[in-house]
């Protein structure tokens, strides 16, 4: 006969199992929501910017002046879908948002060619864009082809070695990341509205009002759903491996365990936010309010290196930012958890806290 | 009795032979005062019921006594525990029952007693026994695997009472669990009350029944937040502070209209073709007072002394206080 603390927290981990396994749409949500999202961000997300609409004006249209933009042309960065007659009506097509860049290249570019301390042409780039710029600046560094004539650059003085992604493939660095993010969003929302539901069904009154303790309750909510973030763990994993051929170069045993962290630390918080939600709606909105600074700050979209200390710290705050790094040294950079320990601490103490957190403020009472 | 029942019996040898014992019991909710000073003292053993209207401070006064709500001022003991401080160790000793059905709606009635007797612990043979002899006791064969949210509202409150009931309480505490239910289906219920009291469980029931009310050993009589009548319904009736007469009439308008000029008149309800007065005991020879005054407007009827029935009590005990009745 096993205890009764750990009889009670059974019964409550038995018990929302049957529940998922009959609410249809939660399954959908199990499964459903990372194929869906590995897919729309696998494709959809990709830094290597390619085909940006562009406008070109040649007021030189000599024969350098015009294989210099075929050249740029063939790089396929930008396609020269416009033709303005002058830098006035490029201008204006790139406030109107009919092209993204152009390339000017000034009536006097044949004697420019000749002088090394000017300029041949200049590019010009909406800078409201992310990544466009960048990728411009990189078709500008580009050496053109050593034609006759034009000023030659040297190569470049340091050599830079991508390594782990040697192709600089974006998908190598999203797709890992992405499990945290499918994580986070099913998982805080799923034991945010476990809760809830309960209180708005009355079955929480029932519930205070037997032996089970608060502990127990939240422990018995939270593990039948650390095997469902396992679960879609291996469905993002294997979709990696299978379509976007992202190489597993660390061990599956330790992915695992830094999942299981996550998923705890995530339901965690998802916990936190039900003591505080009266309604499913408010514990949805509140799910949603952690999930968007988890998604901009953690470094999955872009490092957080760049944003103020402030921002870094609340980075810190997140599970979300100590995950990523986990996946993608693991996963990528071949890591093990001994070398991981930091981010892995992090997150242990992210679990124990929001589990503090969450059962000092369920109190078992109506007011 | 059970063990649990038993072990609790010795627990509160000193608090007499009361199961619930309360003294000043308040609760406030902002600036109004939901349960204002109430006294209370059941007996073990009986079915006391708490009859009074929606928001009279019934269900607060009820979750105050398991430890649901704090009372903001007041004392509370339930079977020999201080209340809210031991309320923890109250929870295997009481079985309660909410106003709305609160086991698991996608969960089967099956499933639902399962996941009951295990949050009470209960050792497995036992537990099995004791589902068996619920599923026999409530008639719950003919729904046991279906989801509980599919049942109608009668096998909804068999199995609640099951389920609340299962590790055997010695007290029950029962919140309008039959306000959701059709005639035959209360009258089972209380079937099951009174089995349950004849094995010696102490039940508190709330409800705005007089049927239900009228079947309690003992009744406390709720009005905004205060217990404005207590004693056992025949008590009640039979010491009614007020006059009953009851008017057999036609033209119950006329006679309504007639007796509007009342001024011992304290309520006057209609029951067909019936009218029930109730008037100041100070209006001697009532009868006659009321004849004379339907013959002045020309109102046939029939007048004579009724006894009070437990909704005169109800109505009477619930007239506005600014009356001299209090």
């Amino acid at each position: 006969m096993l205890p009764a603390a750990l009889r009670r927290t059974r019964a409550i981990a038995v018990k929302e199992l049957r529940q998922m396994s009959r609410d249809r749409l939660t399954l959908a949500m199990v499964v459903g929501i990372p194929l869906l999202q590995m897919m729309i961000f696998g494709y959809g997300i990709n830094y290597d910017v390619r085909h940006i609409r562009a406008g070109v004006v040649d007021l030189a249209n000599t024969q350098a002046s015009r294989s210099l933009v075929a050249d740029i042309g063939s790089s396929q960065v930008v396609d020269f879908v416009a033709h303005p007659a002058g830098a006035d009506e490029l201008r204006q097509m790139i406030i109107s948002g009919t092209v993204h860049a152009g390339l000017y290249i000034p009536p006097d570019f044949e004697r420019r060619r000749l002088d090394a301390s000017r300029p041949v042409a200049q590019v010009i780039v909406d800078g409201t864009r992310p990544g466009v710029d960048t990728a411009v600046r990189a078709i500008t560094d580009a050496p053109l082809p050593g034609r006759a004539g034009l000023v030659a650059r040297a190569t470049p003085a340091i050599e830079v070695l991508t390594e782990f992604n040697p192709e600089r493939r974006t998908a190598v660095q999203v797709v890992p990341a992405l499990i945290g993010v499918i994580l986070s969003m099913t998982m805080v929302i799923f034991t945010a509205i476990a809760l809830v539901r309960e209180r708005e069904r009355g079955n929480l009154e029932l519930l205070i009002t037997t032996p089970v303790r608060s502990l127990e309750l939240m422990v018995g909510k939270i593990l039948p759903y650390i095997g469902v973030g396992l679960v879609q763990t291996t469905l993002v994993l294997l979709v990696g491996v299978l379509l976007f051929n992202v190489p597993i170069n660390g061990s599956l045993f330790d992915l695992y365990v830094g999942a299981a962290l996550f998923i705890a630390a995530t339901l965690g918080l998802g916990l936190v936010i039900s003591t505080a939600a009266t309604t499913q709606f408010q514990a949805m909105q509140l799910g949603f309010f952690t999930l968007l600074p988890s998604i901009l700050l953690s470094g999955f979209a872009f490092p957080f290196e760049g944003s103020p200390v402030v921002v870094q710290y609340i980075a810190q705050a997140l599970p979300l930012t100590h995950f990523v790094e986990i996946l993608r040294g693991v996963i990528l950079r071949g890591a093990s958890l001994s070398d991981l320990w930091w981010p892995v601490t992090k997150l242990a103490i992210f679990v124990v806290l929001a589990m503090a957190v969450a059962v000092a403020r369920f109190r078992k009472r109506l007011d | 009795m059970s063990a649990a029942a038993g072990a609790a019996a010795s627990a509160a040898s000193s608090a007499a032979d009361a199961a619930i014992e309360a003294h000043g019991l308040t609760r406030r909710f902002g600036d109004v005062v939901a349960v204002d000073h109430a006294e209370l003292s059941i007996p073990r053993g009986q079915i006391y019921g708490f009859l009074g209207p929606n928001g009279s401070g019934k269900s607060t006064t009820i979750r105050m006594l398991c430890g649901l709500i704090r009372p903001t001022s007041g004392t509370i003991r339930v079977l020999g525990l201080d209340i809210p401080r031991q309320s923890e160790s109250l929870r295997t000793l009481i079985g309660y029952m909410t106003q709305r059905f609160s086991l698991w709606e996608d969960l089967s009635a099956r499933e639902n007693l399962t996941f009951i007797a295990n949050i009470y612990t209960l050792e497995r043979h036992h537990a099995a026994r004791r589902i068996a002899a619920a599923i026999e006791e409530y008639r719950l064969a003919e729904f046991l695997d279906r989801p509980a949210g599919t049942l109608s509202g009668g096998q909804k409150q068999r199995l609640a009472l099951a389920a609340a009931t299962l590790h055997e309480p010695p007290l029950l505490m029962l919140d309008e669990p039959t306000s959701a239910v059709d005639p035959q289906s209360r009258r089972d219920f209380w079937e099951g009350l009174f089995a349950l009291a004849a094995r010696g469980t102490t039940i508190l029931v709330s409800t705005h029944y007089m049927d239900e009310a009228e079947r309690c050993h003992e009744l406390a009589i709720f009005d905004l937040g205060h217990i404005v009548a207590r004693g056992s319904p025949q008590q009640l009736m039979r010491e009614l502070p007020l006059q009953v007469i009851e008017i057999e009439t036609e033209d119950t308008t006329g006679a309504r209209a007639a007796l509007r000029g009342l001024a011992s008149l304290r309520s006057l309800a209609q029951l067909g073709l019936r009218l029930h007065a109730l008037l100041a005991p100070e209006e001697t020879d009532a009868v006659a007072r009321v004849e004379r005054l339907l013959a002045e407007h020309g109102v046939r009827a029939s007048v004579r002394h009724a006894a009070a029935s437990l909704e005169d009590v109800f109505v009477g005990a619930t007239l506005p206080r600014a009356g001299a009745s209090r």
